[in-house]
């Protein structure tokens, strides 16, 4: 454990702090582990379909399931993985990365894991109630309404209770990094990380409502007989596609923000040579953000919206590709006359680099909307966003469990096993998804659960699921090396890599619960890198002298709150079947959320303050006496 | 460390082998050979978009390359501190005016095809005796089948599309139950199929099918709609301005063709009991039939979008339909027939054929 | 430090902001509001789209169906009840606790006046036909001035719950930022009913 508490604890008492906590690190590790469940199921779904792909007309899985593994493949590995798991390392590094003990509204935080789990969870008991839900990811209007059984219910309300934790947390991590960096840390001091963190957090924020909204309506109208998208009704299907790409559009860069800032900060560690062009990368990020909500309907080039809207999109769609191109420069030349040491995270950023702008250079063809006809709704459309997300975003992780590891588990997971699972993992994600750009060129259209023989698609698509087997097998790996190295000895040491240049290195593992026990005063960018080699080679200069320290309550009641809305899910997901306690449930659900609410409303909560006797018992307790700074 | 080195050779490569990429596919539904003026544009911008990708990813991979080579640890040595550059702001210059440039270029041809494949006026147009000049095509995409209505003409057909070379063929494209999409990949670009409005297009067929591998070429619906979304094929023939006139005449001709309940061909009696209130073997009349119309069966190339086309074929859909598409619409609606009677109406509707 | 003694001239110029959580609370709720304000652009263009559209033959239209009286009414008590609260910040920052209690319970009694209008003229047109499943038009209105009901009822909640919480303990650097960031919602449910009363029903019989 990163964080120990002066008395051991038992079992029970274990699970009971981890249930109320409300502690960034914890939490971080949570949004860890339930992000790498969740990833693996949804990676076993695509498994499950490449075989299904392996040859023409193939009966491993029916026409039906096949549309339910596409569906939960794609919303389980873009919600409730990639999402999680970039939660994760935004917790459990951020607060450190600004010198703060926790972030914003600790609180909140715990809501928003859990809103986040109990909606996961939610989701994936549709597949023991009646079947997933199955009309793709973006589950478009006309289709997602004729779906007969509950499938799309459980999407709907899933994805509702789950969206909404991720929105608190994003509100949480703007506040967080606005108002609680350490003394001296100016906005043009934080590392690219918090930049890219803040940034996310402000799509988050504006980009999750419409989802909401969308969401809604597509509830009372399945659930409640109303006619936003039935269009002998009035309705309009399209309305549908707008706002989920109004939301979808802004959530790949979601992803892929913190993703980027996640190298931004490996690269310059294992070059050992600071970020080139540090105020570029900013202004970047920030174009990013923008751009990414004037670009949507790029995903309906083929929906009819008329030349002029499609030639304002395709053009703004290019224009993205500016500041990503800035980006990716800027970290070459953070490499050009460096010293680089190939770890498994510098790996990972090499590996990133060529496929990232592989699949940003197909996405600039994609603008070109007269070219999408023929590409929109093809493989070479999966090939592209595969290209992005895995090489981007899941390089990005993949290669942070590595680097992050020692600050959040005491632990360093194993350099060899690292170098297996990336080399296997990397080989099989080429061999899957590059043949696919031109499957997609070939005539495939995508989400087809067979396909005829005698149509030149057999061979690529066999070499295709090849490919996935050995992704599989890549992440078997990768789970291997977390099990092995819970047996590891600790590492009881700070800067574990040795060339740490932000304040998360400074601080010696595990990581007490207070974080630094004197708030760290920084002097400039990179702020542990410019300690260090002033001489400082102990950590880091504090802001305040040592004293009391005032720390958050733990609390079930988010874990009661998120309870209660998966009961209201229930609820709302059994009224259209004419269940008399439908309703009944529903208000129950709801009941226990607002009164949750309400408790917590009517008791002060001032959190609890660490005396400097037990600050000092804990240091020694974790590094043993003497001059621990 | 030569993964880049690979990564670098495959790109250029690539760039190189994209004149040679037209040989990748099959002719009829390859997007890399395409027909018609519309889907020989889209090629092009994919060629030029390919160039200009091309050229970014060279630079780039000779830049990383080049960097990291230079930089390894295991050539500069432990001590080695390299020097902590802030940045350069030639650089952010170049690096952001160069793509803007690039960009730009490829931005041109797009604007330009964008609004000449939106050009749907022509549509509207008449000649002295008011009737339309340009050959229109409503399409009905259901689940899982294809309609084809060509109103000029009067007449309406399924699952297999009938068009002439050498000129623009215009398409009026809804949905009749949920989202589909209409894509000939062969031939151009696709349009979706939308439940509230009408979309419009138009692609150029400028060679006769009759020259590909089946005869025809193939069509496919490119937006999810159900379990069978993968078997909702079509397909397309095209034939030079006679060819066409012909088949046109010989679908006319067809008019008040019917089954007769009172017929001593058995499939002729179990067609008119069972399927009739379904399936015209009529060529004339509008759009909104419950099932596809097969006065031309006999003349097309699949049995139910994907089987072969063969008596045995129909049988085998007849008796079980729910196996072939699931989903389907025409599952449970005509009661059980027995073998004979399956048999027999196969034989009658491979019979159906308006060709000589 | 939170339950300090304060008087008048030794409370802080802005208790909201005085300690790191009020800042926090402070930044917050700004943020919140550009989440919500981003909810309720989305039902305003579902709004706008579906305006006026429903089945074949279909018999209401918002220029037949919405009276301007009654809607006006409901926004004069809306605005009055956003400058009570208005009042009660003021007395807030000059440390005059009776003062927030009361303006804060004024502006519940005119929220509450403006809800029993609303509930009235949604029952109305319920009575008339005009439910909920009648039309996209129909889903699309009761789905945009319901949502802002909806907050309405949530922020009169949540002064209620500040008022009778704090009855006994008095005003202190603890509460402040709470009853700070409920007048922030309340003024932009405010601000919301403006463009409700603009769009929905001015635009709607105006045409």
């Amino acid at each position: 454990m990163s964080s120990v508490a002066v008395s051991k604890k038992g079992f029970g008492a274990t699970v009971w702090d981890y249930l109320t906590t409300v502690d960034h690190k914890k939490l971080g590790v949570m949004y860890l582990l339930a992000g790498t469940l969740f990833f693996a199921i949804a990676g076993f779904e695509a498994l499950l379909m490449r075989i299904q792909l392996m040859v023409p007309n193939n009966d491993f899985v029916s026409a039906g399931t096949f549309n339910e593994l596409l569906t939960m493949h794609g919303t389980t590995m873009l919600f409730l993985a990639a999402t999680p798991l970039l939660f994760g390392f935004m917790n459990a590094v951020i607060p450190l990365q600004i010198g703060a003990r926790d972030v914003a509204f600790p609180f909140l935080n715990s809501l928003g894991f859990w809103m986040f789990f109990l909606g996961a969870l939610f989701l994936h008991l549709s597949f023991f109630l009646g079947g997933a839900p199955d009309a793709g990811w973006t589950n478009y209007a006309s289709l997602a309404l004729y779906s007969p059984g509950h499938g799309v219910d459980f999407y709907v309300l899933g994805l509702q209770i789950s969206g909404a934790g991720t929105l608190i947390s994003g509100i949480n991590f703007i506040v967080t990094i606005i108002t609680m960096r350490a003394p001296g840390m100016t906005f043009m001091r934080m590392p690219l990380f918090t930049w890219t963190s803040l940034i996310t957090s402000a799509l988050i924020t504006f980009a999750f409502p419409p989802l909401t909204v969308g969401l809604f309506l597509m509830l009372v109208d399945r659930m409640f007989e109303a006619n936003f998208f039935d269009h002998t009704m009035g309705g309009n299907t399209i309305i549908w596609e707008h706002l989920f790409w109004i939301f979808g559009h802004p959530e790949v860069y979601i992803l892929v923000l913190p993703a980027f800032g996640l190298f931004s900060e490996i690269i310059p560690v294992f070059a050992r040579k600071r970020l080139f062009g540090y105020s570029s990368m900013v202004f970047a990020t920030i174009l990013i953000g923008f751009l990414g909500f004037m670009v949507w309907a790029h995903h309906m080039f083929t929906t009819g919206l008329g030349a002029t809207a499609n030639a304002i999109f395709a053009v703004a769609t290019m224009a993205i590709a500016v500041p990503t191109g800035m980006k990716v420069f800027n970290w070459i030349m953070t490499i050009w006359g460096g010293s680089v040491k190939v770890t498994v995270p510098m790996l990972y950023a090499l590996g990133f680099i060529p496929s990232f702008v592989a699949g940003g250079v197909t996405g600039v063809m994609q603008a070109a909307a007269p070219l999408d006809y023929q590409l929109h709704d093809s493989y070479f459309i999966v090939a592209h966003f595969h290209y992005v997300i895995v090489g981007g975003i899941v390089t990005a992780i993949f290669g942070s469990m590595h680097f992050y590891w020692p600050i959040m588990f005491n632990r360093a997971l194993s350099e060899t096993l690292g170098k297996w699972t990336f080399w296997i993992f990397f080989i099989g994600f080429h061999c899957t998804f590059f043949i696919q750009h031109f499957l997609g060129l070939m005539g495939m259209p995508r989400r087809v659960f067979t396909y005829q023989a005698n149509q030149g698609w057999d061979l690529f698509n066999f070499i295709s699921s090849i490919g996935a087997i050995l992704m599989a097998i890549g992440v078997i790996l990768l789970v291997l090396n977390i099990i092995v190295s819970a047996k590891s000895k600790p590492l009881n040491c700070r800067d574990y890599w040795g060339d740490g240049r932000s304040l998360e290195w400074a601080i010696k593992t595990p990581v007490p619960f207070y974080n630094f026990k004197q708030t760290p005063l920084v002097r400039g960018y990179d702020p542990y890198w410019l300690e260090k080699h002033e001489g400082n080679e102990e950590g880091m200069t504090y802001a305040e002298p040592l004293g009391e320290i005032h720390m958050p309550n733990n609390s079930i009641l988010p874990l009661i709150m998120s309870i209660g809305t998966f009961v209201a899910a229930f609820g709302a997901l059994y009224h259209p079947d004419g269940k008399s306690w439908a309703i009944p449930v529903l208000i129950l659900g709801l009941a226990i959320t607002v009164g949750a609410m309400i408790i917590r409303s009517m008791k002060d909560d001032l959190g609890f303050h660490v005396h400097v006797e037990e600050i000092v018992a804990t240091e020694e307790h974790l590094y043993g006496k003497g001059d621990n700074k | 460390m030569m993964k880049g080195l690979k990564k670098w050779r495959l790109f250029s490569l690539l760039a190189v082998m994209t004149v040679f990429l037209s040989a990748c596919g099959e002719d009829y539904i390859s997007t890399l050979n395409p027909t018609g003026a519309v889907g020989k544009e889209q090629f092009n911008l994919l060629l030029f978009s390919i160039t200009i990708m091309a050229l970014v990813v060279i630079v780039v991979s000779v830049l990383y390359l080049y960097a990291f080579l230079k930089a390894r640890r295991s050539r500069l040595g432990e001590d080695f501190m390299p020097k902590q550059v802030e940045g350069s702001h030639t650089l952010e210059v170049i690096w952001t005016v160069i793509p803007i440039i690039l960009l730009l270029i490829l931005a041109v041809p797009t604007l330009v095809t964008t609004y000449k494949f939106a050009d749907v006026a022509a549509m509207d147009e008449v000649d002295e005796e008011g009737n339309k000049t340009a050959l229109t095509i409503n399409v009905t995409a259901k689940l899982y089948w294809w309609e084809f209505e060509y109103p000029e003409q009067g007449i309406v057909t399924a699952q297999e599309l009938v068009v002439p070379t050498g000129e623009k063929v215009y398409f009026n494209l809804k949905a009749a139950d949920v989202k589909h999409s209409f894509w000939i990949p062969a031939v151009g670009g696709k349009m979706d199929t939308n439940v509230e409005n009408v979309n419009k297009f138009y692609l150029k067929f400028d060679e006769e099918s009759e020259g590909l591998e089946q005869g025809v070429f193939y069509g496919k619906c490119a937006e999810l709609c159900g379990p069978s979304h993968a078997l909702m094929d079509f397909k397309v023939k095209s034939l030079d301005r006679d060819g066409f006139n012909d088949w046109v005449a010989a679908m006319q001709a067809t008019e008040g063709q019917t089954a007769s309940a009172d017929s001593t061909d058995l499939g002729e009696q179990t067609f008119a009991n069972s399927c009739l209130m379904c399936h015209a073997v009529s060529g004339v009349g509008a759009a909104g039939a419950m099932g596809p119309n097969l006065t031309a069966f006999g003349d097309r190339n699949r049995v139910a979008g994907v089987l072969e086309h063969t008596t045995e074929s129909i049988e085998k859909w007849v008796s079980n339909p729910e196996a072939i598409k699931p989903g389907n619409l025409m599952t449970g609606k005509y009661g059980e027939l027995s073998d004979e009677e399956i048999s027999a109406v196969a034989d009658y509707i491979m019979g159906l054929s308006v060709e000589d | 430090m939170e339950h300090t003694k304060f008087t008048p001239q030794s409370w802080p110029d802005k208790p909201e902001q005085a300690t790191m959580e009020g800042k926090n609370k402070f930044v917050g709720i700004w943020i919140f509001i550009c989440s919500d304000i981003t909810l309720f652009a989305s039902v305003f263009a579902t709004y706008l789209s579906l305006k006026d559209k429903g089945p074949a033959g279909m018999e209401y239209s918002a220029a037949e169906l919405f009276e301007l009286p009654l809607a006006f009414v409901m926004t004069m008590l809306l605005l009055t009840s956003s400058l009570t609260s208005v009042y009660a910040m003021y007395h807030m920052k000059n440390y005059n606790f009776k003062g927030v209690q009361i303006w804060m319970s004024i502006t519940v009694l005119l929220g509450l006046g403006f809800l029993a209008l609303e509930i009235y003229e949604f029952y109305h047109y319920v009575h008339d036909g005009f439910g909920y499943t009648q039309s996209a038009f129909s889903s699309a209105f009761f789905t945009l001035v319901g949502t802002h009901g909806l907050h309405v009822v949530i922020g009169l909640v949540w002064i209620l719950c500040l008022i009778f919480r704090n009855a006994g303990r008095g005003l202190n650097l603890y509460n402040a930022p709470k009853y700070y960031a409920a007048s922030i919602f309340w003024h932009f449910i405010d601000v919301v009913w403006v463009f409700i009363f603009t769009v929905v029903y001015l635009m709607g019989v105006l045409g």
